[in-house]
């Protein structure tokens, strides 16, 4: 061990207190739990939502005498009402996109990971890390706050989709029901969130850039690492955009300015300054709301996937035995997605009213972020080649990253075109692509980083049964969710429809709209063996060892949990690339990053890692 | 287990593929000029799109079919990549999408970068919450005045016509859209209130109604009959129920309801949507 | 796919061309940046408050960025823009905001010289000129208000108090950290915290001189754009 320990550095105490270890605790490890319970909680909410969704669409005008009891209001009589059906399309896109896919990957897994596999003992700035995390939690209980103060007996929130275009979001009470207090606290739980996010951000970069232990050059960062940061900078530079535009609308609807909405107005009866209920507007643009928005919106996309793609990056060397294939080109293709990410927002406005030229730029723009996608896909098929595939649950989850990855992302070649736009704009098209791409294959990285780091974050084992159990439903099962609503879209269903009854042309799609909800019904439920096995292993689970996977990172070289400072006052030192599988001549057939070169090494002995797990 | 997933994978990738390739559920029957084209485009796409998908599921079944931990050989093959390889496959990717996406450019090209035709059939789209109001010239060809100011909704008065415009004696104002077959039709969009999108499946053509904003678009259907006109952007609680139609009527049947005066254009209106049926779904 | 293909085939014949790479090279450790080179900036709070700094400064000029283009699309996309006549008051703004970024200076040229008592001094003197600037800003709200200009007014209004405001609550974060460094000093000061101190008050330093320059760019975007 001497030969590694390259420094006595101070040890910080651990806290001894229980509100200072586990409530506000600076411990970025304890913080990135947090951070993942919230996802857990905020996903619960989330998925509740869809199901009440997918009931209110497959089985319409249905009495569902629990929901008439849970919301006398929204489902009078236990029949969903429009606007019912609509705040929950609103929320359940809002609580999914900020609260899960943003926190889990990023500022869950991020932060409990990202300074343990840079060989750190926390992050650059734990207080505010702290921080973070308790703005973020304020923005999560403002959003449920709007479920119950929406301002309209009949919503469990606003009305405007988790993009909330103005002046539909702008003009307050007139527009209708889902446009009172709901919408403010709406606008208000994002304008926190950004703030949160921003200091995660900070945090994210600073420690990457400034606290890499020796030996850790950029190029020998594990892929996680790249991902986390990328995400980062994509974050610190997206959403003061959305503070931005969130500032402008809230002033719209509560000071009566006009930044988004124009004069002449006419709703409800109303004309715009003829009646004190309506007070004047003139001039505002609805378009420069959706600029900012989407100027935001689309690196979004990247935020929530990106930390899964390193993840999957990582899984798949660790379980296929094998460095990752083309580490540098994954390296740059996380960069170049990140880059192109902030040049390609208009493909969301392709017939909102902008430039048709812009448009095309656009358009030609989004179908090169294709290309660094690609490259992706290619070298986790070529890491996978010549491999010695173990098939734990995290490697299944891992894989499924990669199928579901490629059924997502490839429809943007159809949506990113501006013609084939016109047909297949804000259908069933689209929702299934963001779905699969954003939502379900981020999550997928989620499962897979769960399966793989739960025994370092709690010294236990999950389940492996149940864990595979839950892998081949969830698989299948999304695949049925998603897939046959491309087809709807390509008919021409549009989304955030509360009912198809009433058009003739989408009758046809019954059978399929019944089926995709039995499908998702199903999916849901398998998730509670998900929760089952994460909360039984956190107390009954198999005891882990160190580096239960053999694997070669930093996170793998300390106890598991890892102690308050993570190297227990030992700062490791690197030697080598993060994917050292199957190397020739090596004694074993993974080298760590801390082992010291062969001709450094004793001859035939192997026991300056032991403690770490090895096995010969 | 490597085989069960390799088979599940490719079980999945042909349930996918099938569901697009039997085409039971797809586009209806076109009727617009561009149409065709556009379905071309969207033909190759979706074919390049379902080869790469299955390439690239079928070669991920292969790796975790043959590359299983089967306790035959010792150590995977060490290898860091090929860069050979990786500009192979970065090149011929970066070629065919962007290749697509030039591609995709003609149809929006030809209706977005060009002025309608003239002698297009002009009509004023006004929408609001829940309904569609179309504004049509009459026989002068000549809009009457609109202001904000003057709209009534109790008084029927959806779109602000200026009653003192003589111009506006002989339009006429309807929740149906009624254009002429095979002959330009150019619509100046407007919304009185949030957005709204224009949306025919039929047209393949779909345009926000921006308030604030006259939006003009041009298009040309070619077959006679009665099509389902819906909104497709979220504009409020009964978006769903914001429905109308668009009747694509021969040339002189058209013409001789735009000369109808008002109350007899809302009669004879209600009797060609009888007349008309729906495409069989 | 084709390139599959190649891939599977062409690797082996890579691979047995050029041979196992030798263990730990990896083919792309960066150069001084091996485990021979100096240490990667490791635990230095100078640097760590420093690269924070800047990082939140990126996001807040996005923030700022956002709402400019916001404010230029707005005013060239509507006929109802009325320019707003200039609070005079705004120049003294200026003025008082210039100055405090040079006494700030010299609080830190007095604290790399150790003199203790001028440090606390000059801190004192550019928190004063600080919370007159925002008194100055206070003043330039009142006096529209006084002529009837309110933030529904007219868009340039509602920028200005928009504006105004965003950078005020900016600038009230930096006299925090501003009355925190003058806290501190209550601490003796001796080698420890020495550099601890440079640190922080660099860091604030930084921070101050960008909320100084955001202002100067804010007015003229306000008032002499266009």
């Amino acid at each position: 061990m001497s030969g590694e320990a390259h420094a006595e550095v101070h040890r910080h105490p651990a806290p001894t207190s229980f509100i200072r270890k586990y409530i506000f605790s600076v411990d970025h490890k304890v913080i990135g739990i947090q951070y993942i319970l919230l996802a857990l909680v905020a996903v619960l909410v989330g998925m509740t939502m869809s199901v009440l969704m997918r009931m209110n669409l497959s089985w319409p005008g249905t009495n569902w005498p629990i929901l008439g009891t849970l919301f006398p209001g929204g489902a009078p009589d236990g029949m969903m009402t429009p606007e019912f059906y609509l705040s929950l399309v609103t929320m359940h896109g809002t609580i999914m996109v900020f609260f899960v896919l943003t926190t889990a990957p990023q500022g869950g897994f991020g932060n409990y990971f990202l300074p343990i596999q840079i060989g750190a003992e926390d992050m650059a700035f734990p207080y505010l890390n702290m921080l973070s995390f308790w703005v973020t939690l304020v923005g999560f209980i403002v959003i449920l706050a709007a479920i119950f103060f929406s301002g309209a007996e009949s919503t469990v929130g606003p009305i405007g989709g988790w993009t909330g275009y103005a002046p539909l979001s702008a003009l307050g009470q007139i527009a209708g029901p889902g446009q009172g207090m709901g919408m403010n606290l709406w606008i208000i739980s994002i304008a926190i969130f950004c703030v949160g996010s921003l200091l995660g951000a900070l945090n994210f970069i600073t420690t990457l850039l400034n606290m890499r232990t020796r030996g850790m050059s950029l190029m020998r960062m594990p892929l996680t690492c790249w991902a986390w940061f990328t995400t980062a900078v994509l974050a610190l530079l997206s959403f003061p955009v959305l503070l931005g535009g969130g500032i402008l609308l809230l002033l719209d609807r509560v000071a009566g300015t006009s930044f988004f909405i124009p004069g002449g107005l006419y709703i409800s009866g109303l004309l715009s300054g003829a009646d004190e209920r309506f007070p004047i507007h003139t001039g505002g643009s609805p378009i420069l709301w959706q600029h900012l928005f989407w100027f935001f919106g689309h690196p979004e996309v990247y935020i929530a996937i990106l930390p899964g793609m390193g993840a999957t990056s990582h899984i798949l060397a660790t379980f296929a035995r094998k460095p990752v294939f083309g580490y540098r080109a994954m390296v740059f293709a996380i960069f170049a997605i990140g880059l192109l990410g902030f040049f390609v927002w208009g493909h969301h406005m392709f017939i909102s009213g902008m430039s048709p030229y812009s448009a095309m730029t656009f358009s030609i723009l989004t179908l090169s972020i294709g290309v660094p996608s690609a490259v992706k896909t290619f070298n986790w098929l070529g890491t996978l080649w010549g491999g010695r595939i173990r098939f734990t649950t995290a490697m299944l989850f891992a894989i499924g990253f990669v199928s579901l990855f490629v059924a997502g992302g490839i429809t943007g070649l159809v949506l990113g075109q501006t013609s084939l736009d016109l047909p297949m704009h804000d259908t069933y098209f689209v929702t299934a692509h963001f779905h699969l791409v954003m939502g379900v294959a981020s999550i997928f990285g989620m499962f897979a980083a769960t399966y793989f780091w739960f025994p370092k974050m709690f010294g236990r084992m999950m389940n492996e049964k149940l864990g595979k159990i839950h892998f081949w439903i969830t698989f299948v099962g999304v695949y049925c969710i998603f897939v046959p609503m491309h087809t709807m879209g390509i008919v021409g269903m549009p989304r955030r429809f509360a009912q198809f009854t009433e058009y003739e042309y989408l009758k046809s799609l019954h059978p399929l709209v019944v089926f995709v909800s039995i499908a998702a019904i199903a999916t849901v439920l398998t998730q509670v063996l998900f929760y089952f096995n994460l909360f039984w292993s956190m107390f009954k689970g198999a005891k882990a060892t160190d580096n239960p996977w053999e694997a070669t990172t930093l996170e793998w070289n300390t106890a598991s949990p890892p102690p308050h400072d993570n190297f227990a006052g030992v700062l490791p030192v690197v030697h080598r690339g993060p994917y050292e599988f199957a190397v020739p001549g090596a004694p074993n057939d993974f080298m760590m990053q801390t082992d010291p070169e062969p001709a450094e090494m004793p001859a035939g002995d192997g026991s300056g890692n032991g403690h770490n797990g090895h096995k010969h | 287990m490597g085989r069960v997933l390799a088979v599940i994978i490719w079980l999945l990738t042909l349930g996918s593929v099938s569901l697009f390739f039997v085409k039971k559920w797809w586009f209806p029957t076109a009727i617009s000029e561009h149409a065709p084209a556009l379905d071309r485009q969207f033909l190759l796409t979706i074919i390049v799109v379902g080869l790469a998908f299955t390439a690239a599921q079928v070669g991920l079944g292969y790796m975790v079919w043959k590359y299983r931990d089967t306790g035959n050989r010792e150590r995977a093959t060490y290898t860091h990549g090929s860069s050979k390889l990786e500009v192979i496959w970065t090149t011929v990717t970066a070629v065919i999408f962007i290749g697509l996406a030039v591609m995709g450019q003609s149809v929006w090209a030809s209706l977005r970068f060009n002025e309608a035709p003239a002698g297009a059939f002009p009509v004023e789209v006004v929408a609001q919450q829940f309904q569609w109001n179309f504004h049509y010239a009459g026989t002068d060809g000549v809009f009457g005045r609109t202001e904000p100011k003057l709209i009534d909704d109790s008084a029927l008065n959806f779109i602000g016509l200026d009653e003192a415009d003589p111009n506006m004696k002989d339009d006429s104002v309807h929740s149906v859209l009624a254009v002429p077959v095979n002959r330009p039709v150019e619509l100046a969009l407007r919304s009185k209130d949030v957005i709204h999108n224009f949306w025919v499946p039929e047209l393949r053509f779909k345009q926000d109604l921006v308030p604030g904003m006259v939006i003009k678009v041009h298009f040309t259907a070619n077959r006679v009959g009665k099509y389902e006109l819906a909104c497709a952007e979220l504009c409020g609680q009964l978006h769903f129920k914001m429905k109308s139609y668009m009747l694509v009527l021969p040339a002189e049947e058209h013409q001789a309801l735009i000369g109808l005066p008002q109350d007899a254009f809302q009669t004879r209106v209600t009797e060609l949507l009888a007349k008309y049926q729906l495409p069989a779904y | 796919m084709a390139t599959m293909v190649t891939s599977t085939k062409q690797l082996p014949r890579r691979k047995s061309g050029s041979g196992p790479k030798p263990p730990g090279s990896n083919g792309r450790s960066g150069k001084g940046n091996g485990h021979e080179g100096p240490f990667p900036s490791y635990d230095s709070t100078a640097n760590r408050y420093r690269v924070g700094m800047w990082v939140g400064l990126a996001s807040i000029l996005m923030l700022f960025t956002a709402l400019t283009s916001a404010y230029i699309v707005r005013a060239a996309s509507s006929n109802d823009w009325k320019a707003l006549p200039m609070p005079r008051i705004l120049l003294l703004s200026t003025f008082v905001i210039l100055l405090s970024s040079a006494t700030l200076e010299f609080a830190k040229r007095k604290l790399k010289a150790s003199l203790e008592s001028g440090y606390r001094t000059w801190l004192l003197i550019t928190t004063a000129l600080g919370v007159g600037f925002l008194v100055s800003q206070l003043l330039a709200w009142r006096q529209l208000v006084g002529q009837g200009v309110y933030v529904a007014s007219h868009p340039h209004s509602s920028f200005f108090y928009l504006l105004t405001a965003t950078h005020g609550v900016h600038l009230l974060g930096g006299l925090l950290a501003l009355i925190y460094l003058i806290v501190r000093t209550s601490r003796p000061l001796d080698e420890r915290f020495q550099s601890k101190r440079l640190a922080a008050a660099g860091a604030v330093g930084i921070y101050w001189h960008f909320m100084d320059i955001l202002w100067i760019y804010l007015f003229l975007l306000l008032f002499f754009w266009r």
